[in-house]
């Protein structure tokens, strides 16, 4: 944020009485209305959404900082675009110090709704939804902030993303809590971002349900200080139905956490239950890249004490009768690949259990693992930084 | 309201003197309040570019122009003016964008049929003002008499000329932006003299217009010149140049993609050779790569370009139908690129 930019955020923060609130009520022209308010809004302004729903046949936008788009409730206000026939997402914000609160989008054709290099901005009970169940034709994202300092994610609801639910990319100073994420491929994803902090969310019914990931090539990586706490990670057991070519789409039925590559990860007091590939699977990055600025390994990843229930009774994975047969009809929590640069790879605490394909270098073959029980000293303690979103977000919610 | 009835009182003014000197009818002068003050003009005819709006004739020192390789929408015929006020003129900048002095504008007007069947739809504006660029849509009315501001866009049902009956998508506002933009400002992407003909800018050059010929002027193709003996190479990185690099380079609207289709960028993973996808969805098609050397159906960014269904179509914006010619062009490319 450039410092014009931020003084006008000042400006507006102490200057609310001069805000206008708009309010916008379906019925006839109701998009139009909706989309130029959002277009002539000045700095400070609310713009509220009275109960019921607005078809869309063309994406939203907003472009003006400081403003909150305000409904009457996720299932009360409803965007609907299930007629669009335009645009790469549902509503997309450009601008900093945006409040999005209380109303739902339903099936839009591409993503719900995209935050790109918009700072400060704050997801408060969204719903993003499309109701025709998991399937590959759905939009990728649910909520899908890019490019941004300073994002919160809470008591939201994306269900059906045919990629990541919520789905945190390129950013830094990120909170992602008390969400629910459920029959998306991927429940929540941080990817290539720093300071993460994913807290008391609910993952249910995905392929997959908490995602921190590191991918080369883009303009943003080295994705690291990611802590995922006290969140439910349970029944993820929706089969992958991302369309192929996705790096989401490798993601195995049944894996409650994955992380690959990344630097610094602290994964403690969460519950799992029912994720029968893997409560958690640590990893290097597994395709071909050319990418001098990438580091491929998961660095740092540290598995503190978590509640793990019925899990790895089903994993799908290539010679999984012999592995259940191996571990005696479960594999243990934690599946590593092995994979170290230098001495930090992955770190567990006390009676943490797992077990390691034994592999020693990124995109080695999966047919040369020699799979067996993780031997690591657990760590008698550890120091994590700090993470997640700016206090002013915090205080913005109140 | 008062603007126009100032502008109105003006043009009989300037009737009433040329009628008492008896000389030719000077135009109307081009309403440089219009374009440099705050406001948002209702009404295109408040600029005064145009001499006679439906048959696109332009005002003193609104200039037409035309582009070597041009963006596609639709199959849309583009009438294409720069506007500079009296007294200025263009600045060339190498072979990028020229730069424009503040109270230009540049007008650009999307209409389709031919000849006594053309009709107006739609006169997109871009208005230099002190703070920065604005961009506005105007959409025409069905008598042709008048395009008014349509800040939210809107939609008309058309044929195009390709013969396809299709929902034409005037963009809003913040659309304009989405393409207009680099770094959060909204600037012009089209007139790049690199883009431009020489014989344009040299008459530029002669009318005090432009300040230089700059080298690396007029490189890129002429798209309509285009035939099956063309190297594709040129072509179709022109054609995704112009229609896709306003978002897909650093600073734009796609910038998290990784993908750069600049002219200028020559790093092959950069312009999607064996480039993974990010958050392509089911844009992806069940391809591995942007482009993948020699299998044009195996790549992701012609299966995007050769559709138009919203969420995998490319470009997300301006687009309705298929470019079969542009299509064709890329194919060649990526079909005869080395595997």
């Amino acid at each position: 944020m450039n410092r014009i930019a931020f003084a006008a955020a000042l400006l507006a923060s102490a200057a609310p009485l001069a805000a206008e609130t708009h309010r916008i009520e379906a019925g006839e022209g109701a998009a139009a209305r909706l989309q130029e308010a959002l277009i002539l809004a000045q700095p400070g302004d609310v713009i509220e959404l009275g109960e019921g729903r607005i078809a869309l046949t063309d994406g939203l936008s907003l472009d003006v900082d400081g403003v909150t788009l305000r409904g009457a409730g996720m299932d009360k206000s409803v965007l609907d675009f299930t007629g669009q026939q335009g645009a790469g997402e549902g509503l997309l914000v450009t601008s900093d110090n945006v409040t999005l609160h209380g109303f739902g989008i339903e099936n839009p054709k591409g993503d719900g709704i995209k935050s790109k290099g918009a700072d400060n901005i704050i997801y408060n009970s969204i719903r993003v939804e499309w109701t025709g169940g998991p399937k590959a034709t759905n939009g990728a994202y649910g909520i899908y902030p890019v490019e941004s300092t300073g994002v919160l994610v809470t008591r939201s609801k994306v269900i059906g993303a045919s990629d990541a639910g919520i789905y945190v990319g390129q950013s830094r100073d990120i909170t992602v809590r008390g969400n629910l994420v459920e029959f998306n491929v991927a429940g929540i994803e941080i990817e290539n971002s720093r300071n993460a902090l994913v807290e008391n969310n609910i993952a249910t019914h995905n392929t997959g349900g908490l995602l921190v990931f590191d991918l080369p090539g883009l303009p943003v990586m080295n994705g690291g200080n990611v802590i995922l706490r006290e969140n439910v990670v349970k029944d993820n057991d929706t089969p992958n139905f991302a369309p192929p070519g996705n790096i989401v789409a490798s993601v195995r039925r049944g894996t409650g956490v994955l992380v690959m590559a990344n630097d610094g990860v602290l994964i403690e007091n969460n519950a799992f239950e029912g994720n029968a590939t893997a409560h958690i699977m640590v990893i290097a990055y597994t395709q071909p890249y050319e990418d001098a600025r990438y580091n491929p390994y998961a660095r740092n990843v540290i598995v503190g004490p978590n509640a793990f229930g019925r899990g790895g009774d089903d994993p799908q994975l290539d010679g999984k009768e012999m592995l259940l047969e191996a571990f005696g009809g479960a594999l243990p929590p934690v599946l590593w690949d092995g994979i170290v640069e230098d001495g930090n790879g992955l770190m567990i605490a006390e009676g943490v259990t797992g077990w390691t394909l034994n592999l020693s270098k990124p995109g080695q073959s999966l047919a040369e693992a020699q799979p067996g029980p993780l031997m690591l000293t657990p760590l008698e303690s550890w120091q994590f930084p700090e993470v997640g979103a700016p206090a002013e977000l915090e205080a913005r919610l109140k | 309201m008062r603007p126009a009835r100032a502008l109105l009182a003006a043009a009989v003014l300037a009737l009433g003197g040329a009628m008492a000197h008896g000389t030719v009818l000077e135009p109307p002068p081009v309403n440089d309040t219009a374009i440099a003050g705050a406001a948002f003009p209702k009404t295109l005819s408040e600029f005064g570019f145009f001499q006679d709006g439906r048959a696109q004739d332009p005002a003193a020192r609104v200039h037409a122009y035309a582009l070597n390789t041009p963006l596609w929408s639709d199959g849309a015929e583009k009438l294409r003016f720069i506007y500079l006020p009296e007294g200025a003129r263009l600045t060339a900048d190498g072979e990028g964008l020229l730069q424009f002095p503040v109270g230009a504008a540049i007008i650009k007007t999307f209409a389709f049929g031919e000849g006594a069947e053309r009709r107006l739809i739609e006169t997109r504006v871009l208005l230099h003002r002190a703070e920065g660029w604005v961009a506005l849509p105007y959409r025409w009315n069905a008598e042709q008499t008048e395009a008014t501001l349509a800040l939210a866009g809107g939609r008309i049902d058309l044929t195009t000329p390709a013969g396809e009956a299709i929902s034409y998508a005037i963009p809003n506002k913040n659309q304009c932006k989405t393409c207009h933009s680099k770094d959060g400002a909204v600037i012009p992407i089209g007139p790049k003299a690199r883009n431009l003909s020489v014989k344009w800018m040299g008459e530029m050059l002669k009318a005090g217009r432009l300040d230089r010929l700059p080298p690396g002027a007029a490189t890129m193709p002429v798209w309509a010149g285009y035939t099956d003996q063309s190297p594709a190479e040129p072509f179709a990185r022109a054609y995704l140049d112009v229609n896709c690099a306003h978002c897909h380079q650093p600073g734009g609207g796609a910038s998290n993609s990784g993908l750069d289709l600049r002219w200028e960028q020559s790093d092959p993973h950069a312009i999607g050779i064996m480039k993974r996808p990010v958050a392509a969805g089911r844009g992806a098609g069940g391809h591995d790569f942007s482009v993948l050397p020699g299998q044009p159906d195996a790549s992701i960014l012609l299966y995007r370009m050769d559709s138009a269904e919203p969420g995998i179509a490319m470009p997300e914006l301006g687009k309705a139908s298929v470019d079969k010619d542009g299509v064709a062009v890329v194919r060649r490319w990526i079909a005869e690129m080395q595997r």
